[in-house]
């Protein structure tokens, strides 16, 4: 009995011990980091808040935003009631309305389906483009030099005027393709952010694809016969999905951003149809009575932007492998 | 080095041309008509006479190398001929006449087709000449403050990492990164126009500098546009200065820096801030053009009349030549900026070599 008790003794640095914890996965890992992070945990939730609130938002307030309502004129919103109690405002109208009585609450939860929709789709486009062209630069020799001289190209582009630009000329013949001015306005703000927006995708994309194309199991599922597309779909994305995550929230802000300013500056969607920067641009020039119209959708507008580039700022500590755990 | 300089100068003519043809080719197939705005009392012969006198009879290609030799010849001898006949610095010169030309009916010497705005029937380089130092002004003073306030912010974070200061300076400029110039412009002025009434909403760029009163009112009409544009260059570049400074912060030289006694000052700001500034340096310069493109919205926020404006106001109008050269100096300064960021970083640092 002491002899064998001596020989596990020995050989006891040797044996492998009983696991201390339980196995975890890489998902649970990035969670775990995730949630140390309080801005990005704040940024998730409030980004959540804000989809659900302008996705189910129209149901729970059923007040037409577009709804001329004009003897319910320029109300004020309700906190103004907290010191002055002469001003018109009332919870029929939580926000106030604007100088034609529609409803500024209704209107923020509108613009903010139309900003967030024009925001996701861009960034899925641009994040679509960035990494074809990431991928297929990275992956195949004879395509690299064009695809990178390409994006260099593009990069090199001034970006704000060619999409003032975009925008503005083609307006009319989109309007007229799609038949209503809102549909056409949506796909040519959508397209023409994505396609000026792709190239850092695409950058980050290719590093990463070069330097994982040379790793042992690529080598290994090349030899078991898998084709160039399997082994893009099977080996490749899934390991660059990091990178693509965190540009896809900086792509979201990006989007949010350039929709907002070219309705501030006027070329976005049409009067009637109410998007955050319009509302914000409406309100300038009543700025000096009705300084909560301006303050109202900036703030969604910041506070969006702001969370999502909280987000992205979690999500690349949470995925990087050298961070985590520490 | 030289040697990497030449070559991509030279690699930057087919890319300037390229961004040109995109540029011009986008312009052509604009529904806008020039003469939409001319009476329908003019008959069709006479708008088709106008028509070619504005240069649009002839095929696209014609037009688009005509564009070209107005541009890089035509536009620069004037140039030349106005710094030899007039400017301070060059007057002394022999007069150049590199801009004119002899005209083959009356044989005077007449100057040769500048590019023409359709708005105001004027050289389209005369008014971008005129909007410029409005521009340069608001946006070069708005960038020089952005970086030196960004700097010192940068270095103290990383140098006390996780401390209280460090968490405000990333949030602050984490809000900078976020609220769009079109949101804090309206802000500050609701707060110091409307509000308080400390400053001008509006920047008069008639006001002519010439004494102290006018001076003071230059300052107070440019603090609110120069904020606003330094606080987006504030947070890009303190976050780009506060990792390069985290990334060098832990390296063996500076050990062997503190290990040889050298005062905490000394590392940090000889040692570790020289290293730290290359990829600044770089950013800063990467950041010039986008600069000049983000001010287009601060100038229309506080109606200074710059190039920003400028190009709104063509794009309204449908002034496509004025488009088309503001848009090509953007892509210029964007070439020329990146340039100059990568002779930089090669002149910098001596590890990075091009040949």
């Amino acid at each position: 009995m002491t002899d064998q008790s001596a020989e596990i003794e020995v050989f006891g640095a040797l044996k492998d011990k009983e696991p201390s914890k339980p196995p975890r996965s890489q998902w649970r890992d990035v969670w775990d980091q995730f949630r140390k992070h309080k801005g990005a945990m704040f940024g998730a939730g409030f980004l959540l808040f804000i989809t659900l609130g302008v996705i189910f938002g129209p149901y729970l307030w059923d007040l037409e935003p577009t709804k001329l309502d004009i003897r319910n004129k320029n109300w004020r919103p309700i906190y103004t009631l907290i010191w002055d109690s002469g001003a018109i405002a009332g919870w029929a109208h939580p926000f106030g309305t604007d100088q034609l009585g529609r409803d500024i609450f209704a209107q923020m939860i509108y613009g903010g389906r139309v900003s967030m929709a024009v925001g996701w789709s861009a960034m899925i486009l641009s994040l679509l483009i960035g990494t074809t062209v990431g991928v297929a630069s990275g992956y195949f020799k004879r395509a690299d030099f064009l695809l990178m001289r390409l994006t260099d190209l593009v990069l090199s582009l001034p970006i704000l005027p060619l999409v003032l630009l975009a925008v503005t000329l083609f307006r009319q013949p989109l309007t007229s393709f799609f038949g209503s001015p809102e549909k056409g306005m949506f796909v040519l703000i959508v397209s023409v952010i994505a396609l000026t927006s792709w190239m850092q995708t695409a950058r980050i994309v290719r590093g990463d694809i070069l330097a994982l194309k040379e790793r042992e199991f690529i080598l290994a599922a090349r030899s078991i016969g898998s084709t160039s597309g399997k082994i893009i779909r099977r080996h490749l994305l899934p390991n660059v999905f990091s990178p693509i995550m965190v540009s896809a929230t900086l792509g979201l802000a990006t989007a949010i951003i350039t929709e907002s300013a070219l309705s501030f500056l006027g070329v976005g969607f049409p009067s009637d149809f109410p998007t955050w920067g319009k509302l914000l641009s409406d309100a300038v020039d009543r700025m000096q009575e009705y300084p909560e119209r301006v303050m109202l959708p900036g703030i969604l507008i910041s506070m969006t932007v702001l969370s999502v580039n909280y987000l992205g700022d979690g999500l690349r500590d949470a995925l990087d492998p050298r961070i985590r755990g520490r | 080095m030289l040697n990497f300089t030449i070559r991509r100068l030279v690699l930057s003519i087919p890319t300037l041309l390229f961004i040109s043809l995109v540029i011009f080719m986008l312009l052509q197939l604009a529904p806008g008509d020039p003469m939409a705005q001319v009476p329908l009392t003019v008959p069709p012969e006479v708008k088709q006479k106008m028509r070619e006198a504005l240069g649009l009879g002839a095929p696209v290609h014609i037009q688009y190398i005509k564009w070209l030799h107005q541009f890089f010849i035509v536009e620069p001898s004037v140039f030349i001929d106005h710094l030899t006949a007039n400017s301070f610095l060059l007057g002394w010169l022999p007069d150049t006449h590199l801009s004119m030309t002899v005209d083959t009916v009356t044989g005077e010497l007449v100057q040769r087709q500048r590019v023409i705005s359709w708005q105001t029937r004027s050289p389209v380089m005369d008014i971008v000449i005129q909007r410029m130092p409005q521009t340069i002004w608001v946006v070069g003073l708005s960038y020089v403050v952005g970086i030196l306030i960004a700097i010192p912010i940068g270095i103290y974070s990383a140098y006390r990492h996780y401390s209280v200061f460090d968490q405000a300076g990333t949030f602050i400029t984490m809000v900078g990164f976020s609220i769009p110039p079109f949101f804090t412009g309206p802000l500050l002025i609701v707060i110091f126009s409307v509000s308080l009434g400390w400053l001008p909403s509006i920047y008069d760029t008639t006001l002519v500098v010439d004494s102290w009163a006018t001076f003071k009112t230059q300052v107070m009409q440019m603090i609110m546009p120069v904020m606003v544009l330094a606080l987006q260059t504030t947070a890009q570049i303190s976050r780009y200065m506060r990792s390069a400074m985290l990334d060098n912060l832990n390296q063996d030289y500076v050990r062997t820096a503190r290990a040889k006694g050298l005062k905490e000052s000394v590392v940090i700001m000889v040692h570790v801030l020289r290293n730290s500034m290359i990829p600044v340096v770089t950013v800063i310069a990467l950041g010039m053009p986008a600069i000049f493109g983000g001010a287009i919205i601060t100038e229309n926020v506080f109606k200074v009349n710059g190039i920003g404006q400028l190009l709104l106001t063509a794009l309204f109008a449908n002034d496509l030549p004025m488009v088309m050269t503001l848009t090509f100096i953007f892509a210029i300064l964007i070439v020329l900026f990146n340039l100059i960021a990568d002779i930089l970083y090669g002149v910098l640092d001596p590890r990075i070599r091009y040949d």
